[in-house]
C-alpha cells in the first residue's frame, strides 16, 4: 500500500494565543516494501507527521491517501478501523500495560476484533516463538528486560499482521548492540512484506544499511529526502 | 453477531483483570456502593414486611367496627344495640367487645388489655405479651398486680404467655375475663367498648354499613378496608420519609463515584492511551467501562441487598426499628416473614444503581476520548 | 404526601434525571449542529466528533431508562390500587385524575421515538461522512419537548392524587356502556374487531417479509406496524382480554399482567412492544439507502430488523390466538 501525503498540515492549539503549526505543509510519498527513516531535531514534527500517517490523529488540513483511501478526513472510529488493520506501532517507551502478562500485552490490539480466542492464542504463541519468548509467555511484563520488553513490543506491534509497521524512537531505550540487534528484526520484518516507517536520532539506525531512504524534517518541512 | 459476543467477554475479561489489579480502589468502592443498597434495601424490605405483617393480621379481624360517638368522641355502646341491629342480611355474626389501655407506672409503659371468650379465662388469671412478662420480669405462675379505676388492688396469676411469633402486636398484650376487665375499670354490666360485625360476602359490606348509619345515627362505623388502606399508605409514607432522609447519603454516593471514576491515577490514563494507540476504539473503552459500572454495580447489589436481607429476616432489623415503629419500652422481638416483591427491587435499583450509571457518564466518556497519539510522547 | 411514596419517588426521580440528560444531549447537539463541519481536521471539528460519543451514551442510557420508568409506572399502578377506593387494578389508578392515562401514553411515546433514534443513530454511525447527523439531532431536539411534558404530565398525575376520590376501575371504565374512547372500544363489536385484528396481523407479517425480502420500502412496515399496534392494543380491549378473564364483560388492558392470570399479558405486550419499536425503526432507517455510505448497513441490517421484528409480531399474534383458542369462554350467544 502506498502512503501518499499532500500538504499536510498540523496545528495545535489552534485559535488560541499558543497555536502552534507542528507540521507546515509536507508532501511526500513512501512505497510499499521499503524501510524508511524520518530524522531530524527534536521539536521538528517527526512524531506528529507518524501518528498522522498511523491514523492516531487527523491533520488540521491536506490529503492523505492510503493506497486508494483517503484517511486524512475520516472520523475517529473509522480512523481506529482503518489503523487496526493496517498499522503496527512500536513505541518509544514501549507502553506495556504492567500486571497484565507478556501474553495478555500481545493479544490486547486484537481484542476489539472479536476473533476465536484459540485463534488469538495461536498467533501469539507463533509471534513469541519467533521471536524467541516462548519461555516468559506467562511472565509479567515488568520482570523483562530492556530487550526482551522491545520485542514484546515488536510482537504486540504484528499480532494483527500489519502491512506497515511505525516505529517512533524504537532504539532510544536500548544500548547499541541491542540497537544494532533491532535494525536485524527490522530487516527480517521488510523481507516478510511490510513497510516501515522510523524516526530516530539514532545514527545507528538511520546510516543502517537496512534503511532504503533517510528524510530529514526541520520545522515542520521536509528539508531532505534522500531515496 | 458472534464476533460482537466474542468482543464483549473479551472486555469483560479485561475488566475484570484491571478490576483485580487495582484491588484497592475497587473494594473500596464496592464497600460503599454496598452500604448505600443496604440501608435502602433494609428500609425497604423492612416497611414491606410490616406492611405485609399488619396486613395479614387485619385479615383475621371483623369486617366492620361499631363505634358509638359522643359529642364527636368515642363512647361506650349499649350491649342492647345489638338487639337493636337486629337481622341484618349479610351479617354472619356480631359481638360486643371490651378492650382498653392500662397504664403501669412501674414500667412507665401501656398495656393493651383485651378480653378472651366468656369462659376462657377464669376470673383470677390472665395471659401476658412477652413484652410485658419481659419487662416486668414475670413468667408463667407469677403474679401481677393492677390497680382499679377506684384505687383497689387487683392481683392475678399468670397462667400463659402469648405465642411470640405474633409478637409484634401481642407485645403489649394482657388477656382477662370480662368480669374481671368491668371490675378493673369500673364498667357497668350492659356496655361494650365497641361492636363487631363479621360480613359474608365483602360486596354487601356497603350496604350493611349504610344500614347500620341509618338504624343507629349515633355510631361510626370502621371498615377492615379503609383502615388495610390506610396502613397502606402510612407504611409507604414512613418508607417515603426514610429514603428522603437518605438521599443525602445517596447524593454523596453519587459524588464519591463521580470522583472515584473521574480521578484516575496516573497510570490508569496510560493505560487507556496505550489501549487506545494499539487499536482499541473509543466506543470500545466506553463499553469495557460500562462492563466494569455492570459488575461493580451487580456486586454491589448482590451484597447489599443479601446484607439486608439477613439483617431485616434474621437479625430482626436490629438498626431500624427504633425509627420504624417508634420508641416503645415494651420493644417486641420478632421474626419478619421474608416477603420480597418487583416492585421493590425496581425501587431499589433506581435509588442505587442508576445514580452511580449517571455519576459515571461523563467521567467515563472524559477519560474515553484520551488522545491516542499521547503515549507517543 | 403521594410523593413519599419510594415508587413515585423513583419514578418522579427517572424522569427528572431522563429530562436532565436529554437536556445535556441536546445543548451539545445544538452546538454540534451549528459549528459541524466534516471537512476540517481543526480542533474544534475533533472535539465536536468526540461530543458525539457522549450525547449517544447519554441518550442510549436515557431511553433505557425511560423504558424502565415505563415498566415501574405501570407496576406502582398496579399496587397502589389498595390504595384508592374503588381501584382494584392499574386502570383505577390511573383514573384517579385526568393525567394518569396521557403520563403513560407519553411514556410510550418516548419509548418509541427513543427506539427510532437508536436506530437512527446506529446507522449513522456506519457512514465515514457523519450522513445523518443532522437528521438525528433535529430529532432528537423533536423528542426533547415529549420528555419534559411528560415529567409534568406525571409530576401532576402523582400531586393530584387523592386517596379519598372514589376512583372508577376497568369495570367501569372499558364498559360498552359508558362514555369515552376506552367505552367505545370496549363497545366495539367483538367479531369486527376480530376480523380487523386478523386483517392487520396478516398485513403487518406479509409486509415485513416483503420489506426483510426486498429491503426496501421500510416506511410501509412501519406504517402497518404502528397501525396493526393499535389494533392490537384495541383488540386486546375489546376481545382478547375477555378471551383470558373468561368473563364476558372484563375488559380490562392490565388484569392480564397479574399472576392470576398466568402473567399471559407479558407474552403479549413485551414481543407487540419490541415489534412495533423495530417495525418504526425498520421504517426510519431504510429511506437512506441513496446515501452511498450508508447502502452496505442498510442493505444488512434492514432484512435482519425486519425478520426480527416479524418474529415477534408473529410471536404476539400466536400467543394471542392462542389464548383465544384455549379458553372457556364461549361467546356465541353474546356475538351473534
Ligand atoms: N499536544 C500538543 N500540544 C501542543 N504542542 C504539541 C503537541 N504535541 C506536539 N506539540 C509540539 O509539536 C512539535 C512537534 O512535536 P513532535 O513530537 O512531532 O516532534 P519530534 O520531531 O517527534 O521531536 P522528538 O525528536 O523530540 O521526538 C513540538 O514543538 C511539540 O512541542
Ligand atoms: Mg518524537
Amino acid at each position: 500500500m502506498t502512503i501518499q501525503l499532500t500538504n499536510i498540515k498540523k496545528a495545535y492549539n489552534q485559535g488560541k494565543p499558543n497555536e502552534f503549526w507542528a507540521i507546515q505543509g509536507v508532501s511526500i510519498d513512501f512505497e510499499p516494501n521499503r524501510v524508511s527513516c524520518l530524522k531530524g531535531a527534536s521539536g521538528s514534527g517527526k512524531t506528529t507527521l507518524l501518528s498522522m500517517i498511523g491514523c492516531l490523529t487527523r491533520p488540521t488540513s491536506g490529503r492523505i491517501l492510503l493506497g486508494d483511501r483517503v484517511i486524512s478526513s475520516l472520523p475517529e472510529r473509522f480512523l481506529t478501523e482503518v489503523r487496526r488493520h493496517t498499522f503496527g506501532f512500536i513505541f518509544q517507551r514501549f507502553n506495556l500495560i504492567p500486571g497484565l502478562s507478556v501474553l495478555e500485552n500481545i493479544m490486547l490490539p486484537a481484542y476489539p476484533l472479536g476473533l476465536p480466542y484459540t485463534q488469538l492464542i495461536a498467533s501469539a504463541k507463533r509471534l513469541l516463538k519467533e521471536f524467541n519468548l516462548s519461555a516468559k509467555a506467562d511472565n509479567p511484563v515488568e520482570w523483562l528486560s530492556g530487550g526482551e520488553a522491545q520485542r514484546v513490543a515488536i510482537c504486540r506491534a504484528l499480532i494483527n499482521d500489519p502491512q506497515i509497521v511505525i516505529a517512533d524512537e524504537p532504539t532510544a531505550n536500548l544500548d547499541s548492540k541491542l540497537s544494532y540487534e533491532f535494525m536485524g528484526l527490522i530487516d527480517e520484518l521488510q523481507q516478510s512484506g511490510k513497510t516501515i516507517l522510523l524516526t530516530s536520532h539514532d545514527s545507528a539506525v538511520y546510516d543502517s544499511v537496512v534503511v532504503d531512504r533517510v528524510v530529514e524534517m526541520r520545522d515542520g518541512i521536509v528539508l531532505t529526502d534522500a531515496g | 453477531m458472534l464476533y460482537f459476543l466474542r468482543k464483549q467477554k473479551y472486555l469483560i475479561d479485561y475488566t475484570l483483570s484491571s478490576l483485580l489489579r487495582r484491588k484497592g480502589k475497587s473494594l473500596g468502592l464496592l464497600a460503599v456502593y454496598s452500604m448505600i443498597v443496604f440501608m435502602l434495601a433494609s428500609v425497604t424490605l423492612f416497611s414491606h414486611a410490616l406492611r405485609h405483617e399488619a396486613g395479614l393480621m387485619l385479615q383475621a379481624s371483623p369486617e366492620i367496627i361499631l363505634q358509638r360517638m359522643e359529642a364527636g368522641r368515642h363512647a361506650m355502646i349499649p350491649a342492647d344495640y345489638l338487639q337493636r341491629i337486629g337481622q341484618l342480611r349479610g351479617v354472619k355474626q356480631k359481638a360486643g367487645r371490651l378492650w382498653g389501655y392500662y397504664y403501669d407506672p412501674a414500667v412507665k409503659a401501656n398495656y393493651t388489655i383485651m378480653t378472651g371468650g366468656q369462659s376462657e379465662t377464669p376470673l383470677t388469671n390472665i395471659i401476658i405479651g412477652t413484652g410485658i412478662a419481659r419487662a416486668r420480669g414475670l413468667d408463667v405462675g407469677d403474679y401481677l398486680t393492677l390497680r382499679s379505676q377506684n384505687g383497689e388492688a387487683f392481683s392475678f396469676q399468670i397462667s400463659a404467655l402469648l405465642d411470640d411469633k405474633s409478637e409484634l402486636v401481642s407485645a403489649d398484650l394482657l388477656l382477662m375475663s370480662p368480669q374481671a376487665f368491668r371490675r378493673v375499670f369500673n364498667i357497668p354490666e350492659g356496655l361494650y367498648t365497641d361492636l363487631v360485625l363479621s360480613v359474608r360476602n365483602p360486596r354487601e359490606v356497603i350496604k350493611v354499613v349504610e344500614k347500620l348509619t341509618q338504624l343507629l345515627p349515633d355510631t361510626r362505623p370502621i371498615l377492615r378496608d379503609e383502615v388495610l388502606r390506610t396502613y397502606d399508605s402510612v407504611f409507604s409514607w414512613r418508607q417515603g420519609i426514610l429514603f428522603v432522609l437518605l438521599t443525602g447519603s445517596i447524593l454523596a454516593f453519587v459524588i464519591f463515584a463521580w470522583d472515584k471514576a473521574s480521578g484516575l491515577s496516573a497510570e490508569e490514563r496510560r493505560e487507556i492511551g496505550i489501549l487506545k494507540a494499539v487499536g482499541w476504539e473509543t466506543a470500545d473503552v466506553m463499553r469495557m467501562k460500562f462492563w466494569e459500572g455492570m459488575i461493580i454495580s451487580l456486586t454491589a447489589f448482590l451484597i447489599g441487598y443479601l446484607a439486608a436481607y439477613a439483617h431485616v429476616f434474621y437479625a430482626s432489623a436490629s438498626l431500624f426499628e427504633p425509627v420504624l415503629k417508634g420508641w416503645a419500652v415494651l420493644y417486641p422481638q420478632f421474626r419478619l416473614t421474608p416477603f420480597v416483591d418487583g416492585l421493590q427491587l425496581a425501587t431499589l435499583f433506581f435509588f442505587s444503581v442508576l445514580p452511580y450509571i449517571v455519576a459515571t457518564i461523563i467521567p467515563i466518556w472524559r477519560t474515553s476520548i484520551a488522545d491516542p497519539d499521547a503515549v507517543m510522547r | 404526601m403521594m410523593l413519599l411514596n419510594p415508587a413515585i419517588m423513583a419514578l418522579v426521580m427517572v424522569s427528572a434525571v431522563v429530562c436532565l440528560m436529554m437536556l445535556l444531549a441536546s445543548g451539545f447537539a445544538v452546538r454540534v449542529l451549528l459549528r459541524w463541519d466534516i471537512d476540517s481536521g481543526s480542533e474544534r471539528q475533533l472535539r465536536l466528533e468526540r461530543r458525539t460519543y457522549l450525547i449517544s451514551t447519554l441518550l442510549i442510557w436515557a431511553f433505557s431508562f425511560q423504558l424502565m420508568s415505563l415498566l415501574l409506572f405501570i407496576y406502582n399502578a398496579e399496587s397502589m390500587s389498595g390504595q384508592f377506593v374503588g381501584a382494584m387494578c392499574a386502570t383505577g389508578v390511573l383514573n384517579v385524575n385526568a393525567w394518569g392515562w396521557p403520563t403513560l401514553f407519553l411514556k410510550m411515546g418516548v419509548f418509541f421515538s427513543g427506539a427510532v433514534w437508536i436506530a437512527l443513530n446506529y446507522l449513522d454511525n456506519q457512514g465515514y461522512d457523519y450522513p445523518l447527523i443532522r437528521y438525528k439531532y433535529l430529532l432528537l431536539l423533536a423528542i426533547l419537548p415529549l420528555v419534559i411534558t411528560e415529567l409534568i404530565l406525571q409530576l401532576l398525575y402523582f400531586t393530584n392524587m387523592d386517596p379519598n376520590v372514589i376512583t372508577s376501575c376497568c369495570g367501569t371504565l372499558f364498559s360498552a356502556q359508558s362514555e369515552g374512547v376506552a367505552a367505545e372500544v370496549s363497545g366495539l363489536s367483538p367479531s369486527s374487531m376480530s376480523l380487523g385484528f386478523a386483517f392487520t396481523g396478516v398485513m403487518v407479517i406479509s409486509s415485513g417479509v416483503w420489506v426483510a425480502l426486498r429491503g426496501q420500502n421500510g416506511w410501509l412496515f412501519a406504517l402497518l406496524g404502528s397501525t396493526a399496534f393499535i389494533v392490537a392494543l384495541m383488540s386486546i380491549v375489546s376481545f382478547i382480554s375477555l378471551y383470558i378473564y373468561e368473563h364476558p364483560h372484563h375488559h380490562c388492558p392490565f388484569c392480564i399482567l397479574k399472576s392470576g392470570h398466568d402473567y399471559v399479558g407479558y407474552i403479549l405486550y413485551v414481543p407487540l412492544f419490541i415489534a412495533t419499536a423495530l417495525a418504526l425503526s425498520v421504517g426510519a432507517v431504510s429511506p437512506w439507502r441513496g446515501i452511498s455510505s450508508l447502502t452496505p448497513t442498510i442493505e444488512s441490517i434492514v432484512p435482519r430488523l425486519s425478520w426480527i421484528a416479524v418474529m415477534f409480531f408473529a410471536l404476539f399474534y400466536l400467543v394471542a390466538t392462542w389464548s383465544v383458542w384455549t379458553s372457556h369462554l364461549t361467546m356465541m350467544e353474546v356475538w351473534w
